[in-house]
This record gives C-alpha cells, sequence and structure tokens, in this order.
C-alpha cells in the first residue's frame, strides 16, 4: 500500500477485533455496526490511543505499529486527524486556541495565522474568539474538523462525528464534508452506526460485528449481496429467508431455488450445490406489485400470491407485509408509493399478489440457527 | 491574644500547602489515571488520616520521628536537631495528616477531566508535559486549589497531632489552637474567645472559597 492507510489488528481480549482496512487518499470508508462492535476501538487502534495484541499499521509509507516488530508509535508521533463523537475540544480554550493547539511546531506560519485559516475554511471565521460552550453543536464540531485538519494529517479519522446534532445541521455538515474531501486528500476513516449516512457519504463500507470485519464493499453492493445472512440482519434487511438450491441452469444463467411450495428462479449462484440449504436475500425494490389495470414490469418473475397482513403509511409510501402463500407463513416486505396502494386498492387483510425479479435474489451460506 | 501562635500557625500552614502541591497533583493525577495493583490499598492508605483519632496518629508519628526511630536517628545527625518537638517535625505530620485534604479533590479534579479530551490533546501532537501544562492544570486547578484550602484550614485547626508531635512549646510548636486549648486551662477567656473567633473566620473564608472554586469547576465541566 503506497500512499494510503493500511491497518491490520488482531486482539482477543479485552476487546477482540480482528480487521483489515484499508483506504486510499481521498477515499472515505466507513465502519459500520452496532455499538460494541469494535468501530471506535479501530479508530483508537489507528490513533495510537489503543495498542492491540498483533497489529500492523501503515499510513503514507510509514510504519506506525508493527508488533512483531515492537515498532509503536505514540499518537504524538502519527500524524492523524480525529474528530471525537463528543468533539473533544479543550473547554478552557478559544475555538482558535483549539486550532492553534493541533498545528505542528515549525510550520512555516504561525499557529494563529493557520488556524484562523482553517476556522474560515470550515465557516466560523469571527467566532474565533469564542469557547466551546459558547458555540452550538454543529459549531463545535466544524471546531473540531479544523482542528484535525491543523496536524496536516496524513490519515483522517471521524468518530460518529455527526451524532450529536439535530436533523437540520447533520444533514448541512454531511454536505460540507462532501465538499471538504474533495480538498484534503488524505484517506477518511467515518465511523458510524446510520446505515443511510455511510450509503451517502462513504464510498465503501466495512460491516463490523463483536470486532470482526464481516464484508467490505460499497453500500450498493452490501445491500444487495449481503456476504452473510448476519450481514444481512445487521444491515436491518427485511426480506431474508431459507431456502434450498434445486437446480443451476447455466445456459439460462439462473438458480433453481425451492422456497415452500414455490420454486423461484434466482441469480446464477453455481458456488452452492444442488440440495444446498441456503438463505437468501432480495431488496423490497425488487418485489415487484402486481397492478389491476395494466401488466406490471417483470409480472411473470416468481409470481407469488398471498395475504396483506399489514399496511403502514410512512410519508408517501406504504410499507407493506404480506403473508405468502405455500411457504409456511412466511412473510414478505414490500413498499409501494401511497398512490398506488390506492389504486390498486390493497387493504389490510386484503389479497395481493406480486413478483420477484430474479436478479434481485441473492443467495447466502445457510447460518444456524435460522432467521 | 498569642500573635506569635498565630504566626507559627500561618507559616505551618503555609509551609504545608506549599510542599502539598507538588504530592497532590503527582499523587492525585496518579492515582486518577493509573491502574496498578495495589491502587486501592494506596488509595485507602491515603484516607486513614481522615478516620483515625488525631491522637493514635500522633502516637505513632511520634514514634516514627523519636531518636530510637530510624528515620529520628538519620534526621538528628544530618541536621543536628531531634524531629519530634520542633517545627519542622510539625510540619511532616502535618504533610501526612493533610494527604487526603490535599489528594482528594486533586484526584477527583483530574477524574472529572473526559478521557477523550487527553487522547485529543495526545493527537494534537501534545507531549505529555504540555498537555499537564495547557489541559490538565487549567482544568483541574479549581480542584487543586480546593485541596489547598482545605489543607490550610485544617492546618491551623490541627490539636491532637500537633500536640503529640509537637508539644506547646513557644515560638517553635505552639500553634493558634494550642494556645486557646492553653487560655482556656488558665481561665483567660477573653484572649480564649478572640483567638477562636479569628479561627472561626478563617474557617469561614477558606469553606467560602472552596464552594466558590467547586462552583467553578461545576460550570467548566458541566
Amino acid at each position: 500500500m503506497g500512499n494510503g492507510l493500511y491497518a491490520r489488528l488482531r486482539n482477543e481480549t479485552p476487546i477482540p477485533l480482528d480487521a483489515e482496512v484499508t483506504c486510499a487518499p481521498g477515499e472515505v470508508l466507513a465502519l459500520v455496526g452496532p455499538s460494541g462492535a469494535g468501530k471506535s476501538t479501530i479508530l483508537r487502534c489507528i490513533a495510537g490511543l489503543y495498542r492491540p495484541r498483533h497489529g500492523r499499521i501503515l499510513a503514507d509509507g510509514q510504519v506506525w505499529l508493527d508488533t512483531n516488530e515492537s515498532i509503536d508509535l505514540a499518537p504524538q508521533s502519527r500524524a492523524v486527524g480525529i474528530v471525537f463523537q463528543n468533539y473533544a475540544l479543550f473547554p478552557h480554550m478559544s475555538a482558535l486556541a483549539n486550532v492553534a493547539a493541533a498545528v505542528p511546531r515549525g510550520s512555516a506560519r504561525s499557529p494563529e495565522d493557520r488556524a484562523r485559516h482553517l476556522l474560515e475554511l470550515v465557516h466560523l471565521a469571527g467566532l474565533e474568539d469564542r469557547r466551546p460552550g459558547e458555540l452550538s453543536g454543529g459549531q463545535q464540531q466544524r471546531v473540531a474538523i479544523a482542528r484535525a485538519l491543523a496536524r496536516e494529517p496524513k490519515v483522517l479519522l471521524l468518530d460518529e462525528p455527526f451524532a450529536a446534532v439535530d436533523q437540520v445541521t447533520r444533514r448541512k455538515l454531511q454536505r460540507e464534508l462532501v465538499l471538504l474531501r474533495r480538498d484534503v486528500q488524505v484517506p477518511i476513516v467515518l465511523v458510524t452506526h446510520d446505515l443511510e449516512e455511510a450509503a451517502m457519504l462513504a464510498d465503501r463500507m466495512s460491516i463490523l460485528h463483536h470486532g470482526r470485519m464481516l464484508q467490505t464493499a460499497s453500500a450498493t453492493e452490501i445491500m444487495a449481496r449481503p456476504a452473510t445472512a448476519l450481514v444481512a440482519r445487521l444491515l436491518d434487511l427485511r426480506n431474508v429467508f431459507e431456502g434450498q438450491i434445486e437446480r443451476h441452469l447455466p445456459d439460462r444463467g439462473t438458480t433453481l431455488l425451492r422456497w415452500g411450495g414455490h420454486l423461484l428462479e434466482a441469480a446464477y449462484a453455481p458456488q452452492f450445490a444442488e440440495g444446498a440449504k441456503v438463505n437468501w436475500v432480495i431488496p423490497s425494490g425488487d418485489v415487484i406489485l402486481h397492478r389491476h389495470d395494466r401488466p406490471s414490469r417483470g409480472e411473470r418473475e416468481n409470481p407469488l400470491v398471498g395475504r396483506i397482513e399489514e399496511m403502514i403509511a410512512l410519508g408517501e409510501t406504504a410499507s407493506i407485509t404480506m403473508r405468502v402463500d405455500r411457504t409456511g407463513d412466511a412473510f414478505l416486505t414490500l413498499a409501494v408509493p401511497l398512490h398506488v396502494a390506492r389504486r390498486n386498492a390493497l387493504v389490510q387483510g386484503g389479497a395481493i399478489s406480486v413478483s420477484l425479479l430474479k436478479t434481485g435474489i441473492h443467495c447466502m451460506p445457510h447460518e444456524m440457527p435460522s432467521v | 491574644m498569642d500573635w506569635t501562635a498565630l504566626l507559627l500557625s500561618l507559616r505551618l500552614g503555609a509551609v504545608t500547602v506549599l510542599c502539598l502541591l507538588p504530592i497532590g497533583v503527582i499523587v492525585g493525577r496518579t492515582l486518577a489515571y493509573r491502574r496498578f495493583p495495589g491502587r486501592g490499598l494506596v488509595e485507602a492508605s491515603l484516607m486513614l488520616p481522615l478516620v483515625l483519632p488525631p491522637t493514635v496518629i500522633g502516637y505513632y508519628l511520634l514514634v516514627a520521628f523519636g531518636g530510637a526511630s530510624p528515620l529520628g536517628r538519620v534526621w538528628e545527625t544530618t541536621f543536628g536537631t531531634p524531629l519530634v518537638f520542633s517545627f519542622e517535625g510539625l510540619v511532616v505530620a502535618s504533610i501526612i495528616v493533610n494527604l487526603p485534604f490535599a489528594i482528594q479533590p486533586a484526584q477527583r479534579a483530574f477524574e472529572a477531566i473526559p478521557r477523550e479530551i487527553r487522547d485529543a490533546a495526545a493527537c494534537c501532537g501534545m507531549s505529555p508535559l504540555r498537555i499537564l501544562r495547557r489541559i490538565e492544570l487549567p482544568l483541574a486547578w479549581s480542584g487543586i486549589l480546593t485541596g489547598l484550602v482545605l489543607t490550610f484550614a485544617h492546618t491551623l485547626g490541627e490539636f491532637g497531632v500537633v500536640l503529640m508531635v509537637g508539644g506547646s512549646i513557644p515560638g517553635s510548636t505552639r500553634t493558634v489552637s494550642i494556645a486557646i486549648y492553653d487560655r482556656v486551662q488558665a481561665f483567660d477567656e477573653h484572649a480564649a474567645a478572640v483567638m477562636a473567633t479569628l479561627l472561626l473566620l478563617l474557617s469561614v473564608v477558606a469553606l467560602g472559597l472552596v464552594y466558590a472554586l467547586s462552583n467553578r469547576t461545576g460550570r467548566k465541566h458541566g
């Protein structure tokens, strides 16, 4: 790895960790997972605030940690910018002093000059003399970003940077981060438990669970093709089921999947043996409602009928849970615009028929206990 | 009014405070941030002067400082005077008795600084000494000061230990609280009342300072 970030971390106790992080300059990598998944610990390892039992960290070609070679640079010797969840600003110092404190000694410009410039960059000109207690949450976050950049970091680490601000400020700050990353050509590692945020801001995301990195890929890739049922569950994907591989049809690019009394056509998945039990998932967007008035796209693909178990309006969208016939009470979730639901006279307890798009059906190794 | 005794008390308080300032900072900070085997035991031992009767502490110090003890002997051969019944002996006793008053508030003040703030300082490239000077001390200062004010006030009022270790030698070990006792014994109620009032006023001022300082700490971190 030339000038990006590479980290390989392993630890057993007290915090289990098994992770490999790569992030190129200018790239945003999101670490996603529930609380206690080890996301923040990974950041702390990279910053030098926590030392794993085994590990190797390279940043911009420099070795920061190598437990085999007994190399472990102190946080002071790692050019790292970090924004903590609660910003961790120095409460007794002005915004300017907070940022100036991180300017490396011996810089060409005076620390105050550079701090002033950075505060301008994060739109805080005029508030230099305020203390953190006199700034709003959003402004504090900007000071924290300016302070992280002051050190001319080779790696930028953001630990839930948007968790402590309101929705409107969050959107604004997220936009600013997107603009900022164009100017700052360093690897950015973002910790978040918000999938939507990860999908919006990151080029790739890593799913973490109990300190283990389960899958790293782009957000779209992970959402459509989770590596395991556990990943699917962590992503809060609804339509995860058990099935059995019936037969592969390579010339048609199809794998036939047995699901209760149905034989579904699924995306070709030759890695599973015929007869193997699998978990499979389909995004709600690939569940197509059959309309009353006209034929729908892909209507002939995997048609299913059932009853509407629950229908709730979420804004302009109707979230529908249907009990699928001949599946032993499996529930399928789909979302349709509210006006479509009305036009098709969908009501709770009523009949519904849908199609599952073949390309949307993704098979995963079978996981016990069943999901 | 025994001015000599009052001046001696003030001098004892000042010297004790000066000696306990670095001890309070170093020990308080170590207990706040470091985890080491026997930490609980150290903390408990430091609290002992709070619960032990002053005469018991005084007795042990008397034995430890006496000419028969190694410490007493080393002191006497080095300085030529015995440690017991001397001002220096009072200072050492006063430091030991006041350890919990100086260390506890300092320890709490260091503990009140969020770990992330210290981590952030390290990630800003500050050396440990710079972090202590620019981040920790300014944030913990009011707690440290609270400890010192308490120490000072407590030294002025200390009676049992001072009497055991120092006796009541005018100009050398007779502090104002012992002078009050002396005056009462001599039925000089007027002098006793004046000195008692003075001590009362000093204590009120000290407590006022402590509360003002702890309010500042609360505001800063709150």
